[in-house]
């Protein structure tokens, strides 16, 4: 008889949606894509693929028959995921690897915690950090890039500018020494250095996050906190002994550094919840990374840092609550 | 034209909608039959004093106030009392009701009728609360609170600032804009009586920067009088928000569970205003109002003067007729309003639209995995965590609720509007808020 709709207030919706953000992400992260694929060619192809139909997969196989939830394969979260996985993977890993990765990161890092928006680690890094104690051989042969227009020469896999730096500090080098190996700034911010696919062109990286700021999807905070603590630290001990330690731009440009701080740091689902806590988060972020990288044992240490941090998010939220309305 | 006087947290954009902010107000005719709802104020039901069978006039005592926080309600027309009985109302229970055969329109002779404005103040300000409180007159922003309680600080408190809400941030609403347009030396009149009341030197009338015409007009009202200030501000929701309206006009923050006469505020909606002007000036208590009936495929969104007690069906056939696709019915704009069951639903005080919503607008989404964005937490404009004090409420932890300030909500909707995985944050928090009252009224 009442032919009515009846529902509490309000009664309009903006048009955000989780679909919209996803898919904004992979659109920022597009830029990186095409630089990987440019320098890094077919193989690169390869890598996406493998890393977006297995991790579909898996999505869809686990929520079908394990979890028997409705299914959450179109929402674009199992792409965003497929595609930072294979940006963090080098662009001549074995297929087969590349399918465990996926595996670890929907299946163990994602759905075990009980799907979207429930998982503590970012699940692409828990994927890139089980990969690389699992295979170590293959996840540091890092493939030079070549620009695809140079034709298909053959690949020469060679160091990263930051394990050049690792091993030539700890043989008694120093830094001057070690310069003309290692990238110029052009040569990093474009991205001709080895690394994995998406830690390539700083450029790119950038022009993803400026579009992800402008379509607020992620917000300053972190990013900025994050590279902030990195110039600061790093700056401090540089000053201090330049012969030593490398300068500030030089730990921008390399590694994980971008990447973490623009696609995976900021990962809503394992960031804290308020302004405030963010800036924290991406202070111990920056800080765990430039410890790891100047005394640790890896030359790379944003992902150990970013999934440390991932860790604290909880606490964080409990400590770091919004300015509330009314309350001195 | 420096930056805009807003809110400092949260707060949203929706689309604003003002299909009506150009329709002229219209008296729309007496109906054949009035059902007037006893519970029409914040608080207490009024108690009639009528009975069936029993002949009204216009203007007329039907129901007076039952307690501190009620009013007396009038009978909006004349005619004979058919009975008293639980009609449905825009809660969409059935509750008591005085029902009115409508017999001509027989006006209280007490009554100031004519169409001349009275500016000269002579009552002083006991007689003027006692006057607004006779009149029946409640906030008519929708919150319906008692007018004449708020005129009322408690001992020790002094009111510092009158600030006037002309603000109507709801989206579609048109009634308050047209108000001040048509009437707004009335207003200004009503203000100055408020003031009056208060014992206070400075009023505020706050106006959003989309009623640019409003602003001018209202500004050219009071030129050369430096006691009453139109201020500009931003589009913003919900600006119009107690709190919110407080903090832009005079950056005050109202403490957590206290009312703004801790910081020296009263505010009162312009239709209050033009409510306390008709009351106190003419004789008139709050017996009719102006109603926006709006929506994307009504024919023709109007503002409507409406008398209490009309069906909302009356005003929806003046606006040439309920829509065929209309979905859902909203008494109220679209973020706060209330979902109407039947065009049997009387017009009452604290109407201040109906806004009917096509069917493809009228479903909510499909709820998915909350993804942590903090977009609710980033909106809100009290600073709290919808996404925590909603899985709190669904969890059954209103400890958790209560110490993470639930009671602070004002149930403005504006996380449930942004939010991306479509959760209904909004009914939970309602829920969260009901049963954490209930602890608190327990404990006490």
């Amino acid at each position: 008889m009442n032919k009515f709709t009846v529902s509490g207030s309000p009664h309009i919706h903006g048009d955000e949606s989780t679909k919209k953000i996803m898919y904004g992400v992979v659109i920022a992260m597009v830029p990186t894509m095409l630089f990987s694929i440019y320098f890094f060619g077919v193989d690169a192809i390869r890598v996406f693929l493998i890393a977006i139909v297995a991790s579909l997969f898996f999505e869809w196989v686990i929520q079908k028959y394990l979890i028997k939830g409705a299914l959450t394969i179109n929402d674009g979260s199992a792409l965003v995921t497929a595609i930072l996985l294979a940006l963090n993977l080098p662009s001549n890993l074995p297929s087969w690897i590349i399918i465990i990765g996926a595996l670890v990161a929907i299946g163990m890092a994602k759905m075990s915690f009980g799907g979207l928006g429930k998982n503590v680690f970012n699940p692409a890094l828990v994927a890139r950090v089980f990969l690389l104690v699992s295979f170590p051989v293959q996840m540091t042969s890092w493939p030079k890039p070549t620009p695809i227009t140079d034709g298909l020469a053959d690949v020469i896999t060679g160091a990263t500018p930051l394990g050049i730096l690792k091993e030539g500090l700890g043989a008694g080098k120093t830094v001057s020494e070690l310069t003309p190996e290692l990238p110029t700034y052009t040569q990093g911010l474009m991205g001709e250095m080895g690394g994995s696919m998406g830690e390539v062109s700083a450029l790119a990286l950038i022009l993803g996050g400026i579009y992800m700021l402008w379509k607020k999807i992620i917000t300053w905070h972190i990013p900025v906190s994050m590279l902030l603590t990195v110039a600061i630290f790093s700056g401090i001990f540089w000053g201090v002994d330049p012969e030593h330690y490398a300068d500030p731009v030089f730990h921008m440009l390399t590694g994980g550094m971008l990447l973490g701080a623009i696609f995976m740091a900021t990962d809503m689902v394992t960031s804290p919840m308020t302004k405030g806590g963010q800036l924290v988060f991406g202070f111990g972020v920056g800080m765990l990374t430039i410890l790891i990288r100047m005394w640790g044992a890896y030359p790379e240490g944003v992902s150990f840092a970013i999934l440390l941090m991932n860790s604290t998010v909880p606490l964080i939220n409990k400590g770091f609550k919004p300015s509330r309305f009314g309350k001195i | 034209m420096g930056i805009l006087r807003t809110f400092a947290l949260g707060g949203i954009h929706p689309a604003e909608n003002k299909l009506s902010s150009n329709a002229p107000i219209e008296t729309i005719a007496v109906p054949k039959q009035a059902i007037v709802p006893l519970g029409q104020n914040l608080g207490a039901p009024s108690k009639p004093i009528v009975k069936k069978g029993d002949m009204v006039k216009v203007g007329q005592l039907l129901a007076e106030a039952s307690g501190f926080i009620s009013t007396p309600i009038h009978s909006p027309v004349s005619g004979k009392v058919f009975k008293i009985d639980n009609a449905i109302d825009g809660s969409g229970y059935k509750r008591p009701a005085i029902i009115i055969n409508v017999e001509g329109d027989d006006w209280d002779e007490s009554i100031d009728t004519s169409t001349n404005i009275v500016s000269e103040i002579t009552l002083d300000s006991k007689e003027i609360i006692e006057k607004i409180k006779n009149a029946g007159v409640v906030g008519m922003g929708g919150a319906t609170f008692p007018t004449y309680v708020k005129l009322m600080p408690p001992p020790g408190k002094v009111a510092e600032f009158l600030i006037i809400n002309g603000v109507e941030c709801e989206p579609y609403l048109t009634a308050d804009h047209r108000l001040m347009l048509e009437k707004g030396q009335e207003i200004i009149i009503g203000t100055r009586i408020l003031m009056k009341a208060l014992n206070v030197n400075k009023a505020f009338i706050g106006i959003e920067n989309n009623k640019p015409d409003a602003i001018n007009h209202m500004r050219e009202l009071v030129k050369s009088q430096n006691d009453i200030e139109i201020q500009t501000l931003k589009v913003q929701y919900p600006q119009g928000g107690e709190k919110q309206l407080i903090k832009a006009s005079v950056n005050r923050e109202v403490p957590s569970g206290k009312l703004p006469i801790e910081v020296g505020c009263v505010v009162q909606n312009v239709g209050t205003a033009f409510a306390v002007y008709e009351a106190v000036q003419k004789n008139k208590p709050l017996i009719e109002r102006v109603v926006t009936v709006t929506g994307k495929a009504v024919k023709k969104p109007s503002n409507l003067l409406a008398r209490i007690g009309t069906p909302i069906g009356e005003l929806i056939e003046f606006a040439e007729g309920l829509p065929d696709n209309t979905g859902k019915m909203i008494g109220g704009g679209p973020m706060m309003g209330k979902a109407i069951t039947s065009l049997e639903v009387p017009i009452v005080k604290g109407s201040s639209g109906i806004l009917l919503m096509k069917k493809d607008e009228s479903s909510r989404r499909t709820e998915s995995p909350c993804i942590r964005c903090s977009k609710c937490t980033y909106v809100c404009p009290m600073g709290l965590e919808p996404y925590l004090l909603s899985a709190a409420s669904k969890l059954s932890n209103f400890e958790m609720a209560e110490n993470e300030s639930i009671m602070d909500c004002i149930e403005c909707g504006s996380c449930q509007y942004g939010c991306p995985a479509g959760i209904p944050l909004l009914d939970y928090l309602r829920l969260g808020k009901l049963k954490v009252g209930q602890i608190l009224r327990n404990r006490k």
